[in-house]
């Protein structure tokens, strides 16, 4: 057996583990940490496939912001929690499990009955990726091939954080997402909210610009300026913003805006909607990332801040 | 080479996850976060370790992406233990 | 000179698993959260700074091996302050029961 077969055997096992364990953890909190190590070792098992782009979404979504969305929710929970100790009744859990069982043995099973070579456009895709000015094939797809799919993806996103904010009491229309209120009021976590985001900063500005060539790409580079964002909230060295303000509106449909627009203009341009022109295919692409990573940004920081509070003064 | 740095991959990532064994256990919040934090290191540390191996740079982005996230990951992590015992202390402390 | 250099990389990354290998040892073994919070962070910043500059030597550019620099940095910096949370979580439990 080959020293690449063991060491991806030994991370398929550790995956597996790590399923089981958040699945059999008794509390939401232990469930959520073992969920977040599923998906950094998942991650890894993405790397092993090659798929770099995957990876890094799942390294960034999965287990950066995912997890402290599910946790805020836990910790919320807990209380409640601690007051059910009455278990589900038998017969619903058998339910439950044979539910369960039903769908993992059909996921299986259509997985095992896929034909040995998959259909795949992979081959069109990257011959006429020339024609974008892109060297990163996956950024190809998603913002050139398959350019609809993305805009709607980014208008999905825009809804969505409407969603959470209809959640919103009625006098909190005025107010601010307080979710994340700093916890522990002291130097140590200010000093590394002062430190790191510079670092997260260049660093997710360089996972867009490389995402041309190279894995990476608007939406990771912007989950990491998110993750910044919200490190500098938790700290207390800054505030979420009243959802009310104009900017903050404006700045979270720009992306899509901008996107429509050049696809607008694509029409009369280069003869389709969301057509670029050739010689300007790549920056015109890069034009349309750059306010799209700003607004996805900002639209994962505030989803994951939730929905905004009332608070006093003006 | 390429051989030994993926066995060291391999090597690091089985023992970090022996270390998950904390992660269940506990008995405290302080236990489960010093597991998964140790378990981020070990991630970091296998990507690097198979990226070189296999020369292939984007790994390195990866693994920068991974130290970055998972500092914020172990920050909220620290955040649910610390409001978990002020809940389980005297019910809200919600200013 | 490339033997040597290779001889160099597996002493420092069979180093810094063995320091990965005493922090968990140590997080499994030890009695309470603050000598376990101890073991934790040599794996951290002494296991991972080992590794990386065992890898320094096998990088294929200077960005590369900057690059490797800057993730042993960022963890340093995140182990810190993660630390030091983690202790003030663990002390405060420890003091109520």
């Amino acid at each position: 057996m080959s020293f690449e077969l063991s060491y991806e055997l030994l991370v398929g096992l550790l995956v597996l583990t790590a399923a089981a364990w958040s699945v059999a953890a008794r509390d939401t909190y232990s469930a959520t940490v073992g969920f977040v190590s599923y998906g950094l070792l998942i991650a890894i098992m993405w790397m092993q496939l090659q798929a770099f782009d995957v990876a890094l979404a799942e390294v960034a979504i999965g287990s950066g912001l995912t997890g402290l969305l599910l946790l805020s929710a836990a910790a919320r929970l807990r209380a409640a929690e601690a007051r059910v100790t009455s278990r589900p009744p038998v017969m619903l859990r058998i339910v439950a499990a044979l539910a369960c069982t039903a769908v993992s043995v059909s996921i299986a099973a259509t997985v095992l009955r896929l034909p040995e070579s998959a259909p795949s456009l992979a081959g069109a895709a990257v011959g006429a990726l020339p024609a974008t000015g892109l060297g990163n094939p996956v950024n190809g797809v998603l913002m050139a091939f398959r350019a609809f799919d993305t805009l709607l993806e980014k208008v999905v996103l825009v809804l969505s954080l409407v969603g959470v904010w209809s959640l919103a009491p009625e006098p909190g229309w005025s107010g601010r997402p307080r979710l994340l209120h700093p916890f522990a009021d002291d130097g140590v976590l200010r000093f590394l909210a002062r430190t790191l985001p510079p670092i997260g900063l260049l660093f997710g500005a360089h996972l867009m610009w490389n995402g041309a060539d190279e894995p990476g790409g608007a939406f990771q580079g912007a989950t990491v300026l998110a993750a910044m964002w919200l490190l500098v909230l938790m700290a207390g060295l800054g505030e979420a913003p009243r959802i009310r303000e104009r900017w903050l509106r404006v700045a979270v449909v720009a992306g899509p805006m901008t996107f429509i627009t050049v696809g607008l203009a694509g029409i009369g341009v280069a003869g389709a909607f969301l057509a670029y022109p050739e010689p300007h295919a790549k920056s015109l692409i890069l034009f349309v990332e750059l306010p799209m990573m700003l607004t996805i940004a900002l639209v994962l920081a505030l989803l994951v801040a939730g929905p905004p509070e009332p608070t006093a003064g003006p | 080479m390429t051989e030994f740095l993926l066995a060291a991959a391999g090597a690091v990532m089985f023992t970090v996850v022996l270390g998950m064994v904390r992660i269940l256990r506990g008995p405290g919040d302080a236990d489960r976060v010093m597991a998964a934090q140790l378990l981020g290191t070990g991630g970091v540390a296998a990507l690097l370790l198979s990226g070189i191996a296999r020369g292939r740079p984007a790994s390195l982005d990866l693994a920068l992406t991974l130290a970055v996230l998972a500092a914020f990951a172990s920050i909220g992590f620290v955040k649910g233990a610390a409001m978990g015992q002020d809940k389980s202390a005297e019910g809200d402390d919600d200013p | 000179m490339s033997a040597l250099v290779d001889l160099f990389t597996v002493a420092a990354v069979s180093a810094g698993i063995l320091f990965f290998l005493a922090g968990v040892v140590g997080l499994l073994r030890f009695p309470d959260a603050l000598t376990r919070l101890h073991a934790l962070t040599k794996a951290d910043n002494v296991g991972l700074g080992l590794i990386v500059a065992g890898l320094l030597p096998q990088a294929s550019s200077l960005l590369e091996a900057l690059k490797l620099v800057l993730v042993w940095l960022t963890v340093l910096l995140a182990g810190a302050t993660v630390g030091q949370l983690i202790a003030r979580v663990a002390r405060r439990a420890g003091t109520r029961t």
